[in-house]
């Protein structure tokens, strides 16, 4: 039997359930605390009943009859002795008993505005909007009224104690009334207030004499209109506040009376969410699968947290229904009552404001309901948003410059268990028996079979030979990942789409997975020990996409910046550069093995003969065999003088980073924009490994003595910087004379500082310079400064002239002490040395006070990049959640998924970020197109059509179909 | 048939505009064939083709997400733009936030800046002439009563006494009747002028009063714009060797600033969003967002970043006529999916809202349909594939 096909959800209500629904939906009733009985089984009708699903292997479900794994679990309920309050809605719970009748329960607004706040509703439905907004509003307009428009009944204030008690709180005589209005009646000397008289009080008030007598005794309590007037003619007040607390049960009783009319102005859904379900009456108990129990290495079982919290609220629960029943006291029914609402209400959430957490034994808090859902590792974004998966793998990553840039080394442990299913036709029949022969041990073997009638065998060892002879069609093979497979490979953090892409297996030998150099600037990756996931592809839909559209050589322009994000790095370039920059020669044999791993099998006419009668190829010409041959370019280089490439020939220039390089090299974009991706991949991976060949020619290295300068240019470095000091004292000395002016906008102390710290700037350029003077083109660190595959001139001046000011916040060091930065200096000493300005270079060494200024400024570096590395993290997250829906329609809008128009046209114009790089504004040189197709000869009919958009190049799927490249040069790939 | 203002046939205009191409690129192949004059029909449809086809192939492709795209070209290059706060923007004078904080700033849509700040330009004389500039200047900067002159309290007398610089008041176009009138509407004394000299105190002589009226004094704005507390003026140089002075300004109240005279409206900007909505539209804000983004990358080296990237956010924060933030306050909390919000931000929160409004998640975005583990509608996601069968079944029929 097959699996069922998984139903589709089409949609989701949300809602709130009655107790009823509950109850039909449980499994049973729980009723007891306990769990398991001294032999270890489920008590009937406890929290571990068999009828809420089964989590031990081997047992049955006893509501639906499935075992574990395939019975998701039932849920069971509790019914509450009394009713509590869902702390979820505490805050909808007190608007509503704000904006409702004491008496009759119906909302305080007339018609007219209930009409109004109707309409709101509406339109915020419509538009999105948030509802609570309305129903604030609406609410705050239903306080105002202090009678019920329908009843008449005069309407109390709700106080609301966090998080779940309510008290209605009413203005009521004061038990002192009689006091205080003898007190008011005897006037004040001081505050020149009369005497009153009873007389004149009874006149004033209009009460009967003898009434007020009364009062005045005590015997009568005058009636509300009577105190009105009795605090109108004192100027007193009478009332005080009488709290009476609201019990789940009355407010229950309230809400229950509210008419479905009047909540819907408030946008509560009255079909689905009666607000008197908001008070809980039967408590639902999650099915066991959903709080499973673990047994620990002794044996002993341990609970969840939830089942935990459970036990809680059926002991409390039964206990008050003891109590009760046995006529227990008020006071302790509603401690008990209290007791269960913390329970419920923790149960919920564990973590509201002003109650104490619920706590394990161990002290630790529980983690309920509401902390499963939330925060990073919930529910939501843990396993639902992101989830774990198989066919998954993850190793550390090494280089290989011998593969192609499209291509992976897999070990071979790890292509053994990550299989491929193959279905089994006539056509492969023999193919499917050989992987399933050689067993799930040797390499392309295979490690399960399915049988048509949906039965998986295991292949082992033992029954591989047998079970080869009985594989069939329609059978399905697992078979092991072989070369030429296609996975994709992913580094995080996965910041753009580059880094995750598609790559073709090479299974190899050890424990890494091994990849082209060149494709670590889109991973942005390392080998300092950096590690990788795979996952093996497992239907053919996603492999075909794959394959299309992940695969590296289709990822080699960025979105970006429309420029490529893959090319030579590092030595590729160190090694363009030797190669090309003074144009070396070479003989037959050097030129043959620099071009040896590339196509190029054959060398071209020698560019010249040299005085030995030898012939000699130059290096722009070795090069220009990678070139296309009727490319054209010319451009500015990297080291500053004219590139130019005529009919694929390298005619001028230097090849380095600008012209190859990993972040817009001209060659490889140009190549990539205009002859395809499949011919830049393969021109990249030729530059690198001509690189590495050319490089291993020169020879490469780089040490100490490569940054070691002579005793002359030292001196000559000491005296600058010691110029530059006395500079800076004649600085302080104009600043403590007051001679010192002041620039525009900037104190007199941040002027002194800004001029210090351009004249320590300035020195150590300075011996930055002297130190250039000596080290000559073809210094190693010199070469790769300029062709810019490693370092700066910078680095070199630290390493060989001077360190230089050492800065935190963008100032010289200035914390520390009180007025100074260590104890080895005066108070407010202001000099260079003082302040973090370190004269050694890293060759000659650091003294420890300079090296200590050097790691308070390394260690701000530090500092930043973690406050950084989260904070954009996080923006990045709110950037995608943000702008995830928005795709290209083919009317060229970008809309949402639920097709609101974002743009008319992608970018103003719909111009592809990806095709054309930003600083250019996509020129279509209509003269130039006009030239080639009206004027110029193509090759063939095909390559016509082709530039007529007429004929499409094929889709190039792999490395191994690269026959159409092949042809044209009349040379096998041997990639 | 359009008419087209080219010597080219009919047949050709035919071809030409067969092709699905914008107007200008067609006007651009209509003057090529016109140059060339001797191009057959049989040419210029080719022409119009490869143009085409050049022209399609740097289109934006439908059923990309564009969205997801542009965001991660923003926020990839995030971790590399710097914290530090402060940085010079043109302007060595004024300090403005930069970087990573201005960017996160920006896509907040903050109601105000960090360092609020404004560049106004000038009209006319005011924009040649340095005395006519300064003009503006007084009347933007807020003076304070210790930028006209000095003040002291005599204690005995229980008397605040101001003695104004003459120099410093017709330098900003104030006379010491204003001053003393100022004084008397915003502190509510009587206060005696005599030339530079102003002279006032407390009604009844207490020494608490006296103190308390020297703070509020300092307080006052004599002249200019309240929010303004720095005014930098700068020569700019136009193209064609001219010059025009700029000004520069700590504190931002765009609005103010547009309606004094002198002030060139059409150029003048600030870097709030808001007070550009507020005065200039919505419009006027995307493109504020725009530029403000993109200087900010621009100002970290990441100027290659492009620009269509920032459109795109600009356009969804503006999309509704109002700036709305990106975050929990903003888009991500007014999805229409339930379990996109819950699965972004205050999860619980949304839960129980949704209940209680009776909500339906109709599951037609990414994240909603990414949970309930079902293809999402972008890219691949939004096209069927069917595939013809062998034998097609009573229901379906193979196509
Ligand atoms: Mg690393
Ligand atoms: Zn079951
Ligand atoms: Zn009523």
């Amino acid at each position: 039997m097959r699996n069922s096909t998984p139903k589709d959800i089409g949609s989701i209500n949300f809602g709130l359930m009655e107790p009823e629904e509950y109850r039909e939906m449980s499994a049973t009733k729980i009723i007891t605390a306990d769990t398991y009985d001294d032999d270890g089984f489920p008590i009937d009708m406890g929290l571990m009943d068999p009828r809420l699903g089964v989590i031990d292997p081997g047992l049955e479900c006893k509501t639906c009859g499935k075992h574990s794994g395939s019975c998701n679990g039932h849920f069971g309920h509790i019914e509450l002795a009394a009713p509590v309050i869902h702390v979820g809605f505490t805050k909808l719970i007190r608007r509503l008993l704000r904006g409702t009748c004491r008496e009759c329960s119906r909302l305080l607004l007339t018609e007219d505005e209930r009409g109004e706040f109707r309409d709101q509703i509406d339109e915020s439905r419509k538009l999105g909007r948030d509802l609570n907004d309305v129903t604030k509003a609406a609410i705050r307009q239903a306080r105002k009224k202090d009678r019920c428009p329908f009843c008449g009944e005069i309407q109390y204030d709700i106080d609301h104690e966090k998080p779940t008690t309510y008290y209605e709180v009413q203005q009521v005589l004061t038990s002192e009334y009689s006091q205080r209005i003898a007190g008011a009646m005897q006037g004040d000397e001081e505050e020149g207030i009369e005497r009153t008289s009873p007389d004149e009080l009874a006149e004033e008030t209009d009460i009967e004499l003898s009434r007020i007598n009364e009062i005045l005794s005590g015997s009568f309590r005058p009636r509300e209109s009577q105190r009105k007037a009795i605090e109108k003619a004192l100027d007193i007040d009478l009332t005080e506040e009488d709290t009476n607390k609201l019990m789940p049960s009355d407010i229950r009783d309230w809400f229950e009376a509210i008419p479905d009319e009047d909540i819907e102005v408030l946008g509560i859904d009255a079909e689905r969410s009666r607000p008197e379900w908001m008070i809980l009456t039967v408590l639902p108990v999650p099915p066991v699968t959903a709080r499973p129990s673990i047994t620990l290495d002794n044996g002993q079982r341990s609970e969840d947290d939830l089942t935990h919290k459970l036990v809680d609220i059926i002991r409390i629960n039964q206990r008050f229904m003891e109590n009760r029943e046995a006529g227990a006291p008020q006071l302790i029914i509603e401690d008990l009552w209290e007791l269960l609402q913390y329970h419920v209400t923790t149960f919920m959430d564990n973590e509201i404001s002003g109650t104490p957490p619920a706590r394990h034994r161990s002290g630790r808090p529980l983690k309920t309901l509401s902390q499963r859902l939330k925060g990073k590792e919930g529910r939501f974004r843990g396993s639902l948003s992101g989830k774990r998966v198989n066919f998954s793998a993850r190793t550390v990553i090494s280089p290989d410059p011998t593969l192609s840039l499209n291509e992976v080394g897999v070990p071979d442990r790890v292509a053994k268990e990550m299989t491929q299913t193959m279905n089994v036709t006539e056509r492969n029949l023999e193919e499917a028996r050989r992987y399933v022969s050689n067993g799930p041990e040797a390499h392309p073997g295979a490690n399960y079979v399915r049988r048509p009638d949906g039965r998986r065998l295991k292949v082992t060892e033992k029954n591989c030979e047998q079970l080869a002879e009985k594989v069939q069609a329609s059978w399905e093979v697992n078979r092991h990942m072989v070369d030429g497979d296609i996975v994709i490979f992913n580094r995080q953090p996965s910041l753009h789409r580059m880094s995750i892409m598609a790559h073709e297996v090479v299974v190899m030998p050890y424990k890494t997975f091994r990849l082209n150099t060149v494709v670590c600037p889109p991973y942005n990756a390392d080998f300092d020990g950096d590690e990788m996931n795979m996952h093996a592809l497992q239907n053919e839909e996603a492999r075909a996409e794959a394959r299309v559209l992940m695969r590296v050589q289709e990822q080699i322009l960025s979105p970006r910046f429309g420029e490529n994000i893959i090319g030579a790095i590092q030595d590729h370039i160190s090694g363009m550069y030797l190669l090309t920059h003074d144009n070396p020669r070479f003989n037959e044999t050097q030129a043959l093995d620099l071009l040896r791993a590339t196509r190029i099998d054959e060398l071209p006419e020698p560019s010249g003969i040299d005085d030995a009668g030898e012939p000699f190829w130059t290096g722009y010409d070795v090069f220009s065999e990678l070139l296309p041959d009727d490319l054209n370019l010319e451009f500015i280089g990297t080291v500053g003088d004219e590139v130019v490439i005529e009919d694929g020939q390298l005619i001028e220039g230097t090849i380095a980073e600008d012209e190859v390089g990993e972040f817009g090299g001209e060659i490889v974009d140009t190549i990539t924009k205009v002859y395809g991706n499949t011919r830049s991949r393969i021109f990249i991976n030729e530059v690198s490994t001509l690189a590495m060949r050319a490089i291993m020619h020169f020879g490469f290295s780089i040490g100490i003595d490569d940054e070691t300068i002579p005793e002359a240019a030292q001196e000559r470095i000491d005296e600058t910087i010691e110029d530059a000091n006395d500079r800076v004292e004649e600085l302080i000395e104009a600043y403590e004379r007051g001679e010192l002016e002041s620039l525009p906008g900037r104190t007199l102390d941040e002027t002194l500082e800004m001029k210090i710290m351009q004249t320590l700037s300035r020195a150590r350029d300075n011996a930055g310079n002297i130190a250039d003077e000596h080290f000559s083109d073809e210094n190693p660190a010199v070469v790769m400064a300029n062709s810019g595959a490693r370092g700066s001139m910078l680095n070199l001046t630290q390493m060989a002239g001077a360190v230089g000011q050492q800065a935190v916040r963008g100032e010289r060091i200035n914390r520390g002490y009180e007025d100074r930065t260590l104890s080895h200096y005066q108070p407010n000493d202001l000099s260079a040395e003082a302040h973090g300005f370190v004269e050694n270079s890293y060759t000659s060494g650091l003294t420890p006070r300079e090296f200590f200024f050097h790691a308070m400024g390394g260690r701000e570096g530090l500092v930043d990049t973690a406050v950084r590395t989260s904070k954009s993290g996080y923006l990045q997250r709110r950037l995608i959640n943000a702008l995830s829906e928005l795709e290209a329609q083919y009317d060229g809008t970008v809309r949402d998924t639920s097709d609101t128009i974002i743009q008319f046209e992608f970018g103003e114009d719909g111009t592809s970020p990806v095709k054309v790089s930003s600083d250019d504004d996509n020129d279509i040189e209509v003269a130039q197109i006009a030239d080639r197709v009206l004027d110029s000869e193509f090759a063939s009919e095909a390559e016509k059509e082709e530039f007529l958009g007429m004929k499409r190049q094929p889709t190039n799927l792999s490395e191994h179909a690269d026959t159409r490249f092949a042809e044209e040069t009349e040379v096998p790939s041997d990639d | 048939m359009t008419e087209v203002d080219y010597a080219v046939d009919d047949d050709t205009i035919a071809v030409v505009e067969d092709a699905d191409l914008p107007r200008r690129l067609k006007d651009e192949v209509y003057e090529t064939l016109e140059d060339r004059g001797d191009a057959t029909v049989e040419d210029a449809d080719e022409l119009a083709k490869a143009v085409e086809a050049r022209y399609i192939d740097t289109r934006v492709e439908p059923l990309e997400p564009v969205g997801t795209v542009s965001a991660q070209s923003i926020g990839e290059p995030g971790t590399q733009l710097t914290m530090n706060t402060f940085h010079y923007a043109g302007v060595a004078e004024i300090d403005v936030t930069q970087g990573l904080p201005r960017l996160i700033e920006l896509v907040d849509a903050r109601k105000t800046p960090d360092t609020p700040m404004m560049t106004v330009y000038l009209e006319d004389e005011y924009a040649t002439e340095r005395e006519k500039a300064h003009e503006v200047v007084w009347n933007i900067e807020a003076t304070k009563i210790l930028a006209l002159g000095d003040v002291s309290t005599n204690v005995a007398d229980m008397r605040v006494q101001i003695s104004l610089n003459e120099e410093t008041l017709d330098e900003r176009l104030i006379t010491p009747d204003e001053v003393a009138e100022i004084i008397e509407d915003n502190l509510g004394v009587k206060a005696i002028q005599n030339g530079t000299e102003i002279e006032f105190g407390p009604e009844e002589p207490s020494y608490r009063d006296l103190l308390q009226l020297v703070e509020e004094l300092r307080d006052i704005t004599f002249k200019g714009i309240e929010e303004v507390s720095r005014v930098v003026i700068r020569r700019e140089e136009l193209e064609e060797g001219d010059e025009q002075f700029v000004l520069y300004t700590e504190g931002s109240a765009f609005g103010d600033v547009l309606e004094i005279e002198g002030v060139d409206a059409s150029r003048t900007t600030c870097n709030n969003i808001h007070e550009i909505h507020r005065n200039l539209g919505i419009e006027a804000a995307r493109e504020a967002i725009i530029e403000e983004t993109n200087n900010t990358l621009a100002e970290q080296g990441l100027d290659d970043v492009n620009v269509r990237h920032l459109m795109l956010v600009a356009d969804i924060m503006t999309n509704r006529g109002e700036i709305e933030s990106i975050g929990r306050h903003g888009i991500s909390g007014s999805k229409d999916s339930v379990l996109a919000r819950a699965a972004f931000e205050v999860t619980v929160n949304h839960l129980l809202n949704a209940a209680i409004h009776g909500e339906i998640d109709e599951l037609d975005g990414v994240a909603e349909n990414v949970i309930v583990g079902k293809p999402i509608k972008l890219g691949t996601g939004d096209v069927d594939l069917r595939m013809g069968s062998i034998n097609p079944g009573p229901g379906g029929q193979a196509d």
